[in-house]
């Protein structure tokens, strides 16, 4: 047996070819074609955050969730989004396809923005949580994904481009640049791709 | 055939000896001013010696001591070959009188345990009559079959519980009371009970209860009256103005003419019990058996009681120094002993015991209301809902009413109206016109500098003149320095710049 087939069989090699999380149940689909084709799994992960990184609101951070979000609340699931950045303009929501009536969203701030989002994670019962936590540490981002994860709850955590250098726990980071193209910081299961990712929409 | 009646004619006694190691041994309760204490019960070893009720307490401890008194055939077997010569020639029994003083709290405290035990059979329990206990049970039977099922069950549990009783079944709880008296297992209904009753003693008959100087039931008794049948077949207006309207109510409340207001017994919503070690315990490991039982004990409590907790307390007496507290909090509303018992285990892991136990006291001072998960067949949308509505309620409750928003467009075409103040009929699906941002900002803001370039628009928003909120602008698509996409008006013919909302 060779050195590197050992260092192999003593499993403290992680190889990165290997999708980590095949038994976490099925990614579910971006809706954005060349978005899902890059992602490992072929879209969100499941039960985990998705940690997408912006320099504020107005770079396509909508019209990137809007098609998962229109098919959770068309399947009759309760969609929450904690502290926006703005008011949510229904009409424009309306027009993604998303159901209004399936679709809250908590105005909050601060301390009680994280222990609201924990909660919406751990209940089990949103389909999606989409949180906007500029405070949130690295700390407090493992907190939501083990909460994300004993929930089975599908969330997307906004942060400023300032978190970019911190580490995270979120299996997926991206960060979106204007014009509706992204970058793929990290993905959980394979390596990023370097180029970015236009997923269309936006305005 | 609705009420039973459980009489428990030697309560205190079968109590206290509950609490002795050996219950066969010769024991009695003593009541009175210490000077001249006498016997209020004793056991059967105790009473084969010649001990009864009303003795005085030397008298009751003399026979023991004093062969001469003692009962023929009750000569005990085991003599100690050694056995205290200074008791006189003849050989002593080798058996004292125990006694321990009768103590009416104590009492009580298993008048409410027992009404406990019976609330898991019936709703309506009362403790209106001493030494027994009236319960419903007509509603009951549905559940826990006929009537000589849930007769042997309460027997059978009773006998292991260690208490002697006498249990009768009567279409109302005065009756039932008062046959209790006399007899055992009986079940009356509506059509027998008028003869069963009007064969009963008149001294039997819970008629010194009306009257407490006994008037009646001696004037009766001189009058000639045997039986309770002969006061029936009188004339009432006679009885009445004879005996007075204690006696008739009494008799309407037997034949259940006149309704009986009883209170009933409202189990308390608390828990506490206590283990003691008969050797200090120096380990949380060592903590594990007693902790597992108290649990079950707290589980059947939660059970009998339709409820769970959401915290509750664990009290470590130590051997020396303050006794140590351990307070477990859950997420969840829980009953179920092995998921309290792993969360308890749990939090112990991560507490040092500030010295050696003595004993362990488990109370939950407050019960919360439980409401169990279900499970179903098909576990869909009703799950999905009971979470959606615990959330909710969390949220709310911890944030405030008001912070949990629906996404609402109204009919009005100023955008502020339709999103953030509006009022009025909801806004009709339009899949077609143009496009609106997913942000709106609460207050449009002035952003001269910041707009590059004009992507689309202008689109006129003019109205409002009717309730003084009059506006006319021009909304545009814009992008913004940074490239970002605004959305942003300006009034016609005149100039300024004012951020509405981001297209996201």
């Amino acid at each position: 047996m060779s050195g590197l087939e050992s260092l192999l069989d003593s499993r403290q090699v992680w190889r990165a070819q290997t999708v980590v999380d095949s038994d976490r149940g099925e990614a579910i689909a971006s809706g954005h074609a060349t978005l899902d084709a890059m992602l490992p799994g072929g879209g969100w992960p499941p039960a985990a955050i998705s940690e997408l990184l912006s320099t504020g609101a107005g770079n396509g951070e909508l019209a990137l969730v809007w098609p998962v979000l229109s098919r959770l609340t068309r399947e009759g699931r309760p969609v929450m989004l904690v502290s926006p950045p703005a008011v949510p303009y229904p009409a424009a929501w309306r027009r993604a396809g998303v159901v209004l009536e399936q679709c809250h969203w908590l105005d909050v701030q601060g301390r009680e923005a994280l222990w609201a989002t924990e909660q919406c994670l751990r209940a089990g019962c949103c389909a999606a949580v989409v949180a906007w936590l500029p405070q949130a540490d690295s700390r407090l981002m493992r907190r939501l994904q083990v909460a994300a994860a004993s929930g089975n709850t599908l969330a997307f955590i906004h942060r400023p481009l300032s978190k970019v250098a911190e580490a995270s726990p979120a299996p997926l980071r991206l960060r979106l640049h204007r014009h509706a193209e992204l970058e793929i910081l990290k993905c959980r299961g394979s390596f990023p791709p370097s180029q970015r990712i236009a997923f269309g929409g936006g305005a | 055939m609705r009420w039973a009646c459980l009489l428990f004619p030697r309560l205190a006694l079968e109590g206290a000896l509950r609490r002795r190691p050996d219950p066969d041994a010769p024991f009695a309760l003593i009541d009175g001013p210490a000077q001249r204490q006498c016997i209020r019960a004793a056991n059967r070893a105790a009473r084969e010696q010649g001990v009864k009720p009303g003795q005085a307490l030397g008298f009751a401890e003399a026979l023991f001591n004093a062969p001469l008194f003692k009962a023929p055939g009750a000569a005990p077997l085991s003599k100690a070959p050694n056995s205290a010569p200074e008791n006189g020639s003849e050989p002593a029994s080798g058996e004292r009188l125990e006694t321990a003083p009768f103590d009416a709290e104590a009492l009580e405290r298993w008048r409410q345990r027992l009404a406990s035990w019976v609330y898991g059979y019936s709703a309506q329990v009362s403790l209106h009559y001493p030494h027994a206990l009236v319960f419903e049970v007509a509603s009951s039977l549905d559940l826990f079959g006929p009537w000589p099922r849930l007769e042997a069950r309460l027997r059978a549990e009773l006998a292991e519980l260690g208490f002697s009783h006498r249990l009768v079944i009567a279409p109302n709880p005065a009756a039932a009371r008062v046959l209790v008296n006399v007899h055992d297992g009986l079940a009356v209904d509506e059509a027998g009970l008028e003869s069963t009753l009007a064969a009963l003693r008149l001294d039997r008959a819970g008629l010194s209860q009306i009257h407490s100087d006994h008037d009646i039931v001696q004037t009766l008794h001189r009058s000639g009256f045997r039986r309770l049948g002969e006061l029936f077949g009188l004339p009432r207006s006679a009885l009445a103005r004879r005996f007075g309207a204690g006696l008739m109510r009494h008799l309407a409340e037997l034949r259940g003419e006149w309704p009986l207001a009883l209170d009933y017994h409202r189990p308390t919503p608390r828990f506490s019990r206590t283990f003691a070690f008969d050797q200090p315990v120096y380990a949380i490991a060592g903590l594990a058996f007693p902790l597992k039982r108290l649990l079950q004990e707290l589980s059947v409590f939660l059970i009998g009681q339709d409820a769970g907790v959401e915290r509750f307390r664990l009290q470590f007496e130590l051997e020396d120094g303050p006794p140590q507290n351990v307070d477990i909090g859950l997420l969840a509303v829980q009953r179920d002993p092995d998921t309290l018992l792993e969360l308890t285990r749990s939090h112990l892991e991560r507490v040092r015991l500030a010295g050696p136990v003595m004993t362990l006291t488990l109370s939950a001072p407050r019960l919360a209301d439980y409401a169990p998960t279900r499970r179903e067949l098909l576990e869909g949308p009703a799950r999905q809902a009971q979470a959606w509505a615990t959330l909710h309620q969390r949220l709310v409750a911890r944030l405030g009413e008001t912070v949990l928003k629906p996404l609402v467009e109204h009919r009005e075409h100023r955008p502020e109206m339709a999103v953030l103040n509006g009022a009025g009929p909801r806004a009709r699906e339009a899949t077609t016109g143009p496009p609106r941002p997913g942000w709106l900002a609460s207050v449009p803001q002035r952003c001269d500098g910041d707009v590059v370039q004009l992507l689309a628009g202008p689109e006129r928003i003019e109205s409002g003149w009717w309730d003084g909120g009059d506006i006319r602008r021009d909304y545009y698509l814009a992008q913004w320095t940074d490239g970002r996409h605004a959305w942003v008006w300006c009034e016609p013919e005149r100039h300024g710049w004012y951020l509405h909302g981001w297209f996201g």
